[in-house]
């Protein structure tokens, strides 16, 4: 593991933040980090940088002790925390010759790096001039800079144009499959994370809810059948009088868990027979976005 | 001790295009720039004096607000401007995640304001002297060149630099902790006002107080040019006084605690 975290909890004042988070990062993974705002996702990425001191609970970076090691670990990672912490009054090629000075790196690093997020054209360009994207790819970079081999990143996509998140979602997979590196992410939008996950964590109210690889999270996702029928409401009435469960009704559909391709059929036939009007009927899989607030909202 | 320099470097690398940098290297040139300005135009009502009357004159005038506003308000101002620099982008955080030690990134911080202290302080020196020998040679009626003041300025102002540092210390880590301009410049202006009174009231435990050391230093140079005869008048500069001792004090303790509430404090 990559990061393992036993039993962490954090508090602010008397509100529990972080409550026995346990956090399995695989080495290799992408590893999506998804809550809601306020979920405590931002407190624990601070925890793992060892910006916040732990309460309770360890914290194992690189199979080594935070608290212990925090300098050679510190040395692997390379963060982006919210904003991308950027000095306004330097341009951007500046920003990295700054930090390449602090880590020691060699300045044609940062050449790489402008030209990796696409700022070559901007590099000289004070960076309060920037737009959000632009500030946001040049916290990437900086988090780049020093070749780290684990990258946790806070909400990387936030404020980024469709073309912006898609590069975003590219370079990390490229970095994980290329480069053999590993991504910490955090998110509040599932299907940014579904697309490029590999494994996915789910904390709500500072409790981890779920945490798996995708494909488990997809298996807890229970497929269902959708009908669309004329009259919907009834239809769904005459569903239930038959002893059958009806998840959800709408103008258009009536909705019944998936049990059998053969259940499917019958439920056809038995709404034919009975006079109403069926124009199509088909298995879905409920949109891990639905299950996503499933698991938070019950919570 | 190679994180310390490689942030101290930074420190400079940052600043170097801020008002926080330049404020140390303008304000001394555009002082002593005015006062030569004023020494060139009104240069025959000094004619004659004695050169150290002369010189005197042309220091003192810079050192008399020194003691009592200038200085304690550029250690505000510079204390602001080299933790403002993280506040106002939020880089606190990535700056505390780096691979350095803490106490490098903060100590760092601490010497380069305090080196800017000293570096303005020097310029004050050498513009001053400068400046007074410039003035000499445009107009030899003025007697500048008869008494060299070197070493005695030196002194002066090297005793205003330790001086300061009490004050340094306290205005640093007011502002790694308030990230608006407004609490400690409140509390710096505040606290000038209240050591200028102090010292000038000769209040009998004035010495105790940061605040009035600058004051301190330079009314103790007035008290020592009034002993003296007028016409052969003697000024020595004893450095290590107990106000400088209490500034050296301050400023090491209150170093120290600011490390241990960076340690203890949350990062934003």
């Amino acid at each position: 593991m990559v990061i393992s975290t036993e039993g962490l909890s954090f508090n602010f004042g008397n509100q529990q933040v972080v409550r026995s988070l346990s956090l399995q990062v695989p080495e290799g993974s992408i590893y999506g980090f998804l809550g809601p705002n306020g979920a405590g996702k931002t407190t624990t990425i601070k925890l793992l940088l060892n910006l916040l001191k732990t309460d309770q609970g360890s914290i194992r970076v690189f199979d080594q002790e935070l608290q212990s090691n925090r300098i050679s670990i510190l040395s692997q990672i390379g963060s982006l925390i919210e904003q991308p912490a950027i000095y306004l009054h330097l341009s951007g090629r500046e920003n990295l010759v700054n930090r390449a000075l602090l880590l020691q790196v060699p300045e044609k690093r940062v050449d790489e790096m402008l030209d990796l997020v696409h700022l070559k054209d901007a590099a000289n360009k004070k960076a309060g001039k920037y737009s959000l994207g632009m500030k946001q790819r040049l916290g990437i970079a900086l988090a780049l800079l020093s070749d780290p081999k684990l990258l946790i990143l806070d909400e990387p996509t936030n404020g980024l144009d469709p073309n912006g998140i898609i590069e975003v979602r590219e370079l990390l997979i490229r970095l994980v499959t290329q480069h053999k590196k590993t991504v910490f992410v955090s998110s509040h939008l599932l299907a940014e994370v579904e697309r490029m996950a590999t494994h996915v964590g789910i904390i709500h109210k500072g409790e981890m809810l779920f945490q798996g690889s995708i494909k488990d999270l997809e298996a807890i996702s229970q497929p269902q059948i959708q009908v669309e029928v004329n009259d919907t409401v009834e239809a769904a009435n005459f569903l239930k009088k038959q002893g059958l469960t009806v998840t959800g009704v709408n103008d258009e559909h009536v909705s019944v868990p998936f049990t059998s391709k053969t259940q499917m059929g019958e439920i056809n036939t038995l709404l034919n027979r009975n006079g109403y009007t069926v124009y199509s009927i088909r298995k879905v899989n409920k949109d891990l976005e639905k299950l996503f607030l499933d698991i938070t909202q019950n919570a | 001790m190679k994180g310390f320099l490689l942030s101290f470097r930074s420190e400079f690398y940052k600043t170097r295009k801020t008002m926080g940098f330049w404020s140390a290297v303008l304000l001394p040139l555009f002082i002593c720039t005015l006062l030569f300005i004023g020494f060139f135009n009104k240069s025959d009502h000094l004619a004659n004096m004695p050169g150290f009357m002369a010189w005197l004159q042309f220091a003192g005038a810079i050192l008399a607000v020194m003691g009592s506003l200038l200085l304690p308000m550029l250690i505000v101002f510079i204390a602001y401007s080299v933790n403002n620099i993280e506040h106002k982008s939020e880089t606190w955080k990535s700056l505390f995640s780096l691979p350095i030690a803490k106490w490098s990134i903060y100590s760092a911080k601490y010497f380069y304001a305090l080196f800017l202290v000293f570096l303005c302080l020097s310029l004050f020196v050498l513009l001053t002297i400068g400046f007074g020998n410039f003035l000499s040679v445009l107009k030899p009626q003025l007697k500048f060149n008869e008494y060299h003041i070197e070493k005695l300025l030196v002194q002066i102002y090297f005793k205003l630099f330790l001086a300061s540092l009490g004050i340094l210390s306290i205005q640093f880590l007011l502002s790694l902790l308030f990230r608006d301009f407004l609490k400690p410049m409140g509390i710096g202006f505040v606290a000038t006002i209240a050591g200028v009174i102090f010292a000038n009231v000769n209040w009998q435990y004035a010495y105790l107080y940061p605040y009035s050391h600058p004051m301190l230093t330079i009314k103790g140079l007035v008290n020592s040019k009034m002993n003296n005869s007028p016409t052969m008048p003697e000024i020595t500069v004893d450095i290590f006084t107990k106000d400088i001792f209490v500034s050296l004090a301050v400023a090491v303790g209150v170093f120290i605690l600011g490390y241990f509430i960076v340690l203890k404090k949350s990062v934003k």
